[in-house]
């Protein structure tokens, strides 16, 4: 299980974001992006998901392009952005109800009671997400990564909303779907406790 | 793969039974626009016969549009599309869910309350069928077509109005032929079925090609 990336190129108009940027990461590896604002970070990310199209270079899951077999590249993959990808008149229970059969997945509601209970929701599982607070919608979208069988993570700025008993919960999170052999990528500014061998770093300001 | 269809459909039925203004806002528009007609031009009941099935199809037109910016606007905005962008299953299938809902909530309201309109134009009973007809076969067509629109217009400021001008042209043949069809049917003893194949063929035509064309301009807008 191996993600790699070769020579990408990203612009965004006429401006090149960064260029022959390659990387490989392994089962049970964490890779931390690092960058000045606006050095592109989230573009990488959002290419690493094929939801934007590089200029040149390629992504390979397990040897194959994500372009060519998306359907196994997808079933393995969870993306959580800057939005929560929430629905505001939906509940946190019918959210992570709808988001996981999207991906064909069968999740049973315990388990999602179980998920919410566990990032301190437990009670709010039947209001309306219009009615909670910025850092709880980022509880409930954070959530699903109790849920989800993907073992390669995508994460966009995760910590960001979150108070500090969070912030601990969600490092604990991402330690153990390390341990667990899973693979993380991700953005942020906040420290995550995991020893150096099991951690890439790449400062996208070198690749200008 | 059905699955996360129906999953979808449910969905938005579901967020649009949470907000109801949404439906009868379209719902409201056609009710209105057919009613300010006879004011204009008179009660005279062969006039309004003779005016009717082209203000009740341009009214359907309209109302249609009106709702196409919602397709994707708010599934976009917080984030749900970037989500059904990255799902295994094919995303015209997904696109096809959300067209689907989007015509029951507001393409099948108006061909329920076509009869009310047929009544105040003083069109005959048959002629009310007719009506009927052609607005279940012709609606959905609109709200393929528009959700291209819809898709390639996400995301840019002042897209609703964009919308109307990238989409209202290519209704036209609906409106050619939906309207002819209840011209037709005034006359009483002309044959419908040409009209009916005709509108048919549309709808064929976009159920096939309308979701796989939105889903590929998804893809460019979310870029």
């Amino acid at each position: 299980m191996t993600l790699s990336v070769k020579q990408l190129q990203c612009s965004r108009g006429d401006l090149c974001l960064f260029q022959d940027l390659s990387l490989e990461l392994q089962a049970g590896q964490l890779l931390r992006l690092e960058g000045k604002n606006g050095s592109g970070k989230t573009t990488l990310l959002r290419t690493l998901c094929g939801l934007f199209m590089a200029d040149e270079g390629e992504i390979l899951w397990r040897g194959e392009s994500i372009r060519k077999t998306p359907e196994v590249y997808y079933r393995e993959l969870f993306y959580l952005g800057h939005q929560n990808a929430l629905k505001l008149d939906l509940n946190p229970l019918e959210n992570l109800q709808v988001l996981s059969r999207l991906v064909g997945q069968n999740v049973s509601e315990e388990v999602i009671e179980i998920a919410l209970a566990k990032m301190g929701l437990a009670g709010y599982e039947d209001v309306p997400v219009r009615k909670l607070s910025q850092g709880q919608k980022r509880r409930v979208a954070l959530s699903r990564l109790l849920i989800n069988e993907a073992p390669l993570w995508v994460l966009d700025e995760p910590f960001v909303a979150l108070d500090v008993a969070a912030v601990e919960l969600l490092q604990s999170i991402i330690v153990q779907h390390v341990q667990d052999g899973g693979m993380v990528i991700l953005t942020t500014h906040q420290a995550v406790p995991l020893p150096e061998t099991k951690m890439q770093r790449l400062s996208l300001d070198r690749y200008v | 793969m059905f699955k996360s269809f129906l999953t979808l459909l449910k969905r938005d039925l579901m967020l649009a039974l949470r907000r109801k203004s949404d439906v009868f806002t379209v719902l409201f528009f056609f009710v209105i626009v057919i009613s300010i007609f006879p004011l204009g031009v008179g009660f005279e009941a062969d006039t309004l016969r003779k005016i009717a099935p082209g203000v009740v199809w341009v009214a359907a037109l309209l109302a249609s549009t009106l709702a196409l910016e919602r397709i994707f606007a708010n599934d976009f905005a917080d984030g749900t599309l970037e989500q059904m962008l990255m799902t295994p299953q094919p995303l015209s299938v997904l696109v096809f869910a959300k067209v689907i809902a989007h015509w029951l909530l507001t393409g099948l309201p108006l061909v329920l309350i076509a009869p009310l309109a047929g009544l105040q134009y003083h069109l005959s009973l048959p002629t009310i069928g007719t009506l009927m007809l052609v607005l279940l076969i012709g609606t959905p067509v609109l709200s393929m077509i528009g959700a291209i629109g819809a898709a390639l217009t996400l995301g840019l400021r002042g897209g609703g109005v964009l919308i109307s001008l990238l989409v209202l042209p290519l209704y036209i043949p609906v409106l050619v032929y939906g309207a002819g069809a209840i011209s037709a049917s005034m006359q009483g003893d002309v044959p419908l079925q040409a009209y009916y194949l005709l509108l048919s063929a549309f709808l064929l035509l976009a159920l096939v090609f309308a979701p796989w064309a939105t889903a590929a301009a998804l893809r460019i807008s979310v870029e």
